[in-house]
């Protein structure tokens, strides 16, 4: 079973972010399952959400606490959530920042999220952006799915922009 | 039939949308607002035939189900946490009236201090309303059991109101893989609602809702307890049809590997995932473990735990509710009907997480207990 | 444990949240256009601006009403 571990803020698409990748994998074949552990519901609010993939159905409903994958929305979190708690030794970290000089550990890997966001929608909502990123980091999502369920979740030039935000990404890490 | 990954709100909400209630008064609430706004989406769409009515609180939204209920025709409403707890005088009423509203409500704590986090203690605050109570474990029994809610609730032995129990956040907010039906085979499951009086009739005028002197209450009341009682045979009956046609066959319980367990961890809900999993790693290491899923809480099926139990040495009672000083709800209704050595844990309370170390205490607590009734997950100082 | 119902025995504690690091977008006054409407400082959710329109950057979440409300177009959000 593959689990990842959304950090991000009210706003910033994270709970989307970890039902996009539930439904990703689901079109690829495998069972799936995400949800969101919300602080205070409001915008800017530090969120979490989780994501679980695997062959067979999922049994386990807590959080998830030894991530295979974290995905950071923003690094201002950095400060105040410790992202890399209980992530496995080969797991992986992407975090959204265009920051040089952050004190990262090896096995994370960077993009300027925002900045593409910010080209492609007009808006700081960088959900589909990790996630294209993610797809090609991690390989456990298939680009094509992904396309696919962000044309299935937005509709009209939302989805266009999202799904070439999502590309950009994926071309870029 | 196609399989869509949703949260239980959604699935709720599809299952509303297959069983066509003429009117449907919702005021939202987290975690149940989702719910509310695809019914909304739904009316607004034209795929859901309903008068869809936006009330100004959670008493006029169970308050209007009882007047289009009343009138006659099939409604379902849904609330959360302090949303119930602003119904209850309706709630009764609801139960009363024999009225088979469905309601379905996203289980969250009560205030204070204010949380909007999920356990279970709004529902088990009105478990002695009159209403059939059914606790769902994933995305697609929530679906499931919304349609068969109304079978139940509608049979002519019962006529008694049904609350589908979906824990909030842990369901209202998952996504999964779910089955939906098609809708002309939940058509034919569902029927069409025909009311045993209907209200409306000029020609047959009758009263509800009236007052009843010391003469006639107690038989209303007796009326009540014997339709609850008729339910657990109806529930039965409705979960093996349900089976029959759409594949997934329900119960008032659900025993897992529990034949020849010497200790069985009894527990509502979506809890029962974990815990199915952490009966299988148990069973690995050679333990003699099972679980028992309560689905019906209400009416309260002593004759299937009995029956489930059967050889039993001990229970481990998990109960995410907290009768104040007399332990879980759950533990006091087996402890009440079932001679067996019994101990409860309070878990979940506000949404705390149960993580496997926590599933592992009660396993071991369980087996070598150390008192009655304990605390799981809290904090040292 | 001393919960005592929830109860916030000490006066003042939000400060400690800083929620200037929720910030995508940054508002920046140009005081030299400021005509001194105070409509930041009427429209500010957070109310962060004081009297002299300085921004408090530790609590200012950068939603940027104030930058819509400016009149004179003094205020300016930029990313951070």
């Amino acid at each position: 079973m593959i689990e990842i571990r959304f950090h991000g803020r009210g706003g910033q698409g994270a709970v989307t972010a970890a039902e996009i990748t539930a439904k990703v994998a689901f079109k690829d074949g495998k069972f799936s399952q995400a949800f969101p552990f919300f602080g205070v519901e409001r915008r800017g609010a530090p969120v979490m959400a989780f994501a679980r993939i695997d062959d067979k159905p999922i049994e386990t409903r807590y959080q998830v606490y030894n991530p295979d994958y974290v995905m950071v929305l923003d690094d201002g979190l950095l400060d105040v959530v410790d992202v890399y708690s209980g992530l496995k030794d080969e797991g992986s970290v992407i975090i959204n920042t265009v920051k040089s000089d952050l004190s990262l550990k090896p096995n994370s890997s960077t993009i300027d999220a925002t900045g593409i966001a910010l080209e492609n929608l007009g808006v700081n909502i960088v959900n589909t952006v990790m996630l294209g990123s993610f797809a090609k980091k991690s390989g456990q999502i298939s680009l094509d799915s992904l396309i696919e369920v962000i044309n299935e979740t937005f509709s009209g030039k939302m989805a266009e922009n999202n799904a070439k935000a999502a590309q950009i990404a994926y071309d870029q890490i | 039939m196609v399989v869509k990954v949703i949260t239980s709100n959604q699935a709720v909400a599809e299952a509303v949308k297959l069983s066509k209630p003429k009117v449907v008064p919702v005021y939202p609430i987290t975690p149940q607002t989702t719910i509310s706004e695809y019914l909304a989406q739904y009316v607004a769409d034209g795929d859901l035939d309903a008068e869809y009515i936006r009330v100004e609180s959670e008493h006029s939204a169970i308050s209007a189900s009882i007047g289009a209920s009343g009138a006659g025709v099939r409604v379902f409403t849904a609330t959360s946490s302090q949303g119930l707890m602003l119904m209850h005088e309706i709630v009764y009423a609801a139960a009363g009236m024999r009225l088979p509203i469905v309601m379905a409500d996203a289980n969250r704590a009560i205030s204070s201090p204010i949380n909007i986090w999920n356990d279970q203690q709004d529902s088990i605050a009105q478990r002695d309303a009159g209403w059939i109570q059914l606790y769902c474990e994933n995305a697609q029994e929530s679906l499931d059991t919304i349609i068969q809610a109304y079978r139940i609730a509608e049979n002519e032995d019962v006529l008694l109101p049904t609350m589908v129990c979906l824990d909030g956040f842990y369901l209202t907010h998952t996504v999964e893989p779910t089955e939906i039906p098609e809708s002309d085979k939940v058509d034919s499951f569902v029927g069409e609602y025909v009311p045993k009086y209907s209200f409306l009739n000029p020609n047959e005028p009758k009263s509800l809702g009236t007052l009843a002197d010391p003469e006639y209450y107690m038989e209303a009341r007796y009326e009540i307890d014997e339709a609850l009682n008729n339910s657990l045979k109806v529930i039965s009956d409705v979960g093996k049809e349900f089976g029959e046609i759409f594949g997934r066959e329900y119960g008032l319980i659900d025993p897992y590997k529990c034949e020849d367990a010497e200790y069985v961890l009894i527990a509502m809900g979506s809890i029962c995932t974990t815990l199915r999993s952490v009966v299988n790693e148990y069973r690995e290491k050679g333990e003699k473990i099972g679980l028992l899923k309560i689905r019906a809480y209400r009416p309260f099926p002593v004759e299937a735990i009995k029956e489930a139990l059967s050889g039993v040495k001990r229970v481990g009672i998990i109960d995410k509710n907290i009768s104040l000083g007399v332990g879980g709800a759950l533990y006091n209704d087996i402890l009440a009907k079932l001679d067996i050595n019994a101990y409860n844990f309070i878990v979940g309370l506000g949404g705390r997480d149960i993580t496997p170390k926590d599933m592992d205490e009660i396993v071991e607590k369980t087996k070598n207990p150390v008192k009655d009734i304990t605390w799981i997950g809290l904090k040292e100082d | 444990m001393a919960f005592n119902g929830g109860v916030v025995s000490e006066p003042g504690s939000t400060r400690r949240n800083k929620t200037g690091s929720w910030r995508t977008f940054k508002p920046i006054l140009d005081k030299e256009k400021c005509n001194d409407c105070d409509n930041c400082i009427m429209f500010c959710p957070e109310g962060v601006i004081n009297k002299e329109h300085d921004i408090n950057y530790d609590f200012c979440k950068g939603c940027g009403i104030c930058a819509e409300e400016c009149p004179v177009e003094a205020i300016k959000m930029i990313r951070e």
